[in-house]
Order: C-alpha cells, then structure tokens, then sequence
C-alpha cells in the first residue's frame, strides 16, 4: 500500500507555483472555486489511490496547516 | 369508464368471523393491502399457507406513488406468479440520461449485459401494480389457496402475546375480535399497528419538499430516465421524468424547503411550473399531484415476537434510485420462506430473527445509498455545492466524472454478506457475484432462464457437477436442477457461476440467494449448509 509522499518531488517549484496561479487569473472567486475543485477531482481521479487520498486530506485538515 | 383506482377490488363484506363467539385463529394476519402486504399474501398463499390480508380501504392506491420497478423484484414477482402481467404493460427502460443547467452531460445504461430475462427497470403506475397483485390474489383464492382479502377492515389495537396476536378490526359493521399466531404489518410509512405497539422509528427528515405529478400528454421524449440538475425551469433545483404506460408521465420538482404545500398542489400553480418545462404550448392532463417531504430511518429491530414489519412500515428511504417498494418486496421474499417453515414446524422460530439481520443489512444499505443522492442532489452547504456543480461540469466531457454523478443509484438486491445463514464459500475460482448470501444472477438457459427453474424450495443447482436427484434433511426437501454451461452458448452461464472453475454445485434457498457453493458434492457438507440456512445451526 502507497503512503503519501511529503517531501519534496517537484522540478522547478516557483514555475510549477506560477502555473497555479496562472490558472487562477482573471476568475472571480466563484469561478476559482470551481476551477479549484475541477482540479482536485482531476487530481484525485489521477491519484486514484484510496490509501494516499485519505492520507492527503488528513494532511490538507491538520491543526497549522490553515493560517487563517 | 372509472379508473380502476376509483373501482373498489375487495369491497367490505362480512365474514363470519364477526359473528363468532369467541375469536377466530388464523395462521397469518397481513395488516395492509398495498404493494408488500399483497406480495407477502400471494407467496405464503401459493406455499399453502393460511392468511387474511386486513385493509382499511377497498381500492388500488391512486397516483404512480413507487412507480420504478426494478430487475430483482419482478424476478421476484415471476416467483409469485405475476412478473409476465407487469412487465408487459409495465414500460421497460435501462437508459438514464442526466441534464446541467442547459446540457445534456451523460447517458448511462443501467443493464450493460445481456442474458437476463427482465429489465433493468419498468415504469408502471402503482395501481396497476397492485391490480394486477389483486389478480394473482383473486387466481390463487379461485384455485382454493387459503388467501381471504377483507377491505373496509381497519385495525384499531394489535395485542402481541408469546404465541400469537389478538386484533381489534374496525368495519362498516362495527367492530369484531380476530386471532392471528402471526402477523405482518405492510401498513406503510404511517404504520398504525407500529404506533399501537409503541415502537421506535427514528431517523433523518430531509428538508426539502417534491411535487409530484402525472401528466396525461402525447409526447415524442423517449423511454429514459430524464434527471436535470439546476434546470432553466426549476432554477437551482432538480427534476425527472418518467414515462409511464397509457401516455401517463410522471414528473418530480424539487421545490425546496420553504413554501405553502396546499397552495403549490393547486392546479393553477402547478400547471405553470409544468409548462415551463414542457413549452407553452404543451398540451396535457394533470392525472394526480401530490407533495412529498422524506426522511430516512427504519426500526430498531423489524421483528418483533410474532409482528413481522415489512416494506415502509419498517424503514423509509429517500425516494432517488427506487429503493422503496422495491425493497419492500425484497423483505417479504426473505421473510416468507423462513416464516412458511416456521410454521411447517421444519425450522426454529429463531430463524425469523436472520429476516432482521439480513433485511436490516439491506435497509442500512437502501439508507446509506439514499442519504448520499439526496446529498448530491441538494448540496447542504456551499463547499458541498461547488464540488457538486465541478463533478456535473467535468462529466460532460470526462469520462472519469460521470460515476461520481449522483442522481440516485438505482435499487440493486443486496448481498447477504455476513449473515449467519451462509454456509462456505468451497468454490475455488468461482464469481464474487454468486458468493454465498448474493441473489442468484440469471442466466441464459437452453431456451429460457435460469431463474426460471429455480422455483421456490431449496434447490442444489449442479453445473456440469454430480448430485443426488433430492437431498431430505429435517423434514425439507431440496430438489436438483442440474444443468451444463453447454446448455449456454453465450457462455453468461459458466462466467455468473463457474469462473474458472470446471463444475459447480449450489445451495440455493428458496428466495434465490445463494446459502453455500463447492467445486462438487459432498453430502455432509450440504446438510451442514441446509442446516444452517434453516437456523439450526
């Protein structure tokens, strides 16, 4: 069974980061929030592995990890 | 010409029962009259059992009410003898086809395989569902089966002793004082005998409210299950459509929680909602309208010593994928077999307790699955909503979003797993869809079903396997039907039942699921297998 991996695995993470911004540009809020989640379902389909998804949202919930 | 939901089919009449001195005994009481009480009636009937089905009214049910039947209970209904009737007026259907805002995003076939005797799904008015239970009520009565119908019989007190139920029946004649050694209440979601009996019936009420229609019209939509979500003409709800036979359509608006129900069953607020989605010009018949608000919950417990609850009166779900009356049907075809040997004395009474384990598995999995369409369907906060409305965008053009859609996952029998009754699973290589507790799959057979031969008993299906012609253990025979995978060319056969295994022997009960399988026979361990499917062991 496939554990989620935390460290970094991303070439190039100010581009990658740009990218998602980018994606984001000219939206409003509403329409960013629907593009975000059109992007997790994609993702997670991606993914697809029950294990490492459960084991992402735990970590996307933990206490520190919302700023605000 | 009336309609026959104005015809009364069992009118009351005295019986003597009102005039005798002291009350008179019957072997089983139904309490209701509608889709579960008459299947319940009808499968205890034909095994020759004594029963009395007690109605407060004397009518089929007006309006299309259940309306979707589903594959597994009109296999069911072939068992009972009247599957043929319903499915050939029934209008059969697999196809559903979802709507967002303006699109149209997907279609979906609901049986994708072939070899089945019946459909998916047929669409039939509730009345003449249970005309036609009326019918096979009445053929086996003709026959000389023990099966009595009494309308105008409205049970007013149910006393439950240790050996039998004492009911106080309301008529047009005043009251009288009938016995009963069993009872099975079919009395629907209201159950008066479960408020008699001071039972629990907790759960989740949703808050929302449906207006329900029929709708005479010609009109050229095809036979499918038509589902809009967030619709032009019902803006920020749901809606759908079913065709009916008789160009009776059945249309179901959400409305949401806050408004006047008397006030929106009015046909002049009705027929403007309807024309919205119609056109203008449509041109139709309001048949009935009624509003609905559901909830999900089921009894603590559906036996209760000698009172049986069945179909709503037991558990309610919400109304998105058809897992009411279809469910109903499936408690009763679990509960009479167990209850006729019960009585036969050929099994103990405590086998009427596997009827709550297993049909409250299969309540919990109706609920669960019900609960989660009607949370799909209307989001219960934002966050909800937009991962909705994403997964509705993404399956218009994406494959891997449409099995997230949820428009109501349309009833599928359930698969006893777990249940004490089950015997081993012996069958190395074999299918998990014919796995010990699973409802058989039928199959092609020469030049008919499977289902067909596997009648009502205990069966020992052989499948290119040897067995005895008839295995006798307590007093219950269990007869073979053997076929061969050759007797399937389609080869839909040996893929439900073989695998990859080359033979196959089945204990089959007599409501079609499966007890126990092995790779060939071996006599004890089918009477350990028939001994535990009868609650010995």
């Amino acid at each position: 069974m496939a554990d989620l991996n935390t460290a970094p695995a991303i070439d190039a993470p100010d581009d990658l980061y740009a990218e998602l911004l980018a994606m984001h540009e000219g939206l409003s809020k509403k329409e960013s929030d629907a593009a975000n989640a059109r992007l997790i379902l994609i993702l997670v389909n991606q993914i697809a592995d029950r294990n490492v998804l459960r084991q992402a949202m735990a970590a996307a919930r933990a206490p520190g990890s919302e700023s605000g | 010409m009336n309609k026959i939901f104005e015809v009364p089919l069992y009118p009351y009449a005295r019986v003597a029962d009102q005039d005798a001195e002291t009350p008179a005994r019957h072997s089983v009481i139904v309490i209701g009259a509608g889709p579960v009480g008459l299947a319940a009636a009808i499968d205890l009937a034909q095994t020759g059992h004594q029963v009395v089905v007690l109605d407060d009214n004397d009518k089929v049910s007006w309006g299309s009410r259940a309306v979707c039947y589903a594959k597994r209970p009109l296999e069911i209904l072939d068992r009972l003898g009247c599957g043929e009737p319903m499915v050939d007026k029934g209008v059969v259907w697999n196809r559903g086809r979802v709507f967002y805002d303006e699109r149209e995003v997907y279609d979906f076939d609901l049986l994708p395989e072939e070899g089945h005797r019946r459909p998916a799904f047929i669409n039939l008015q509730q009345y003449y569902f249970e005309q036609h239970l009326v019918d096979r009520a009445r053929a086996l009565e003709a026959d000389g089966a023990p099966i009595e119908l009494r309308g105008g019989s409205r049970v007013v007190s149910a006393d439950a002793a240790d050996d039998g139920v004492t009911l106080e029946v309301e008529t047009p004649d005043g009251p009288y004082t009938v016995q009963a050694d069993w009872v099975i209440a079919c009395d629907g979601a209201a159950s008066p005998v479960r408020a008699m009996m001071g039972l629990d019936f907790v759960g989740r009420v949703f808050e929302d409210n449906f207006l329900i229609a029929d709708v005479v019209m010609e009109a050229g939509f095809p036979t499918e299950r038509w589902f809009w979500f967030d619709p032009s003409f019902n803006r920020g709800q749901s809606a759908l459509l079913h065709k009916q036979p008789d160009n009776v359509w059945r249309i179901d608006l959400q409305l949401g929680w806050d408004i006047d129900k008397d006030e929106e069953k009015k046909p002049e607020n009705v027929i403007p909602r309807l024309k919205a989605m119609l056109g203008e010009d449509a041109q139709f018949e309001l048949e009935w309208v009624s509003i609905y608000t559901f909830q999900c919950r089921r009894m603590e417990k559906f036996r209760h010593g000698r009172v049986l609850f069945a179909g709503d009166a037991a558990h309610q779900v919400s109304p998105f994928g058809a897992r009411g009356a279809n469910s109903g049907l499936q408690d009763t075809d679990n509960l009479c077999w167990k209850l006729g040997l019960v009585i036969n004395g050929t099994a103990p009474e405590s086998l009427l307790d596997s009827y709550d384990d297993e049909r409250i598995h299969g309540a919990d999995e109706n609920i669960l699955n019900s609960t989660r369409s009607t949370d799909f369907i209307t989001p219960k906060s934002e966050m909800s909503r937009i991962f909705r409305n994403a997964v509705l965008d993404l399956s218009e053009h994406y494959a891997f979003a449409r099995p997230l859609v949820n428009s109501g996952r349309l009833s599928v029998p359930c698969v006893y797993d777990g249940s004490p009754l089950n015997g081993v699973d012996a069958l190395e290589g074999g299918p998990a869809r014919s796995r010990p507790g699973a409802p058989c799959p039928d199959a092609p057979l020469g030049n008919g079903f499977l289902l067909d031969q596997l009648g009502g008993g205990f069966q020992l299906l052989s499948i290119d396997a040897d067995a005895p012609e008839m295995v006798e253990l307590h007093a219950i025979t269990t007869n073979r039907v053997a076929v061969s995978a050759s007797d399937d060319p389609s080869g839909a056969l040996a893929d439900r039942y073989l695998g990859s295994a080359s033979g196959a022997v089945y204990l089959i009960r007599p409501d079609q699921h499966v007890a126990a399988r092995w790779p060939s026979y071996d006599e004890a361990a089918v009477k350990a297998a028939i001994t535990r499917a009868t609650g010995r062991a």
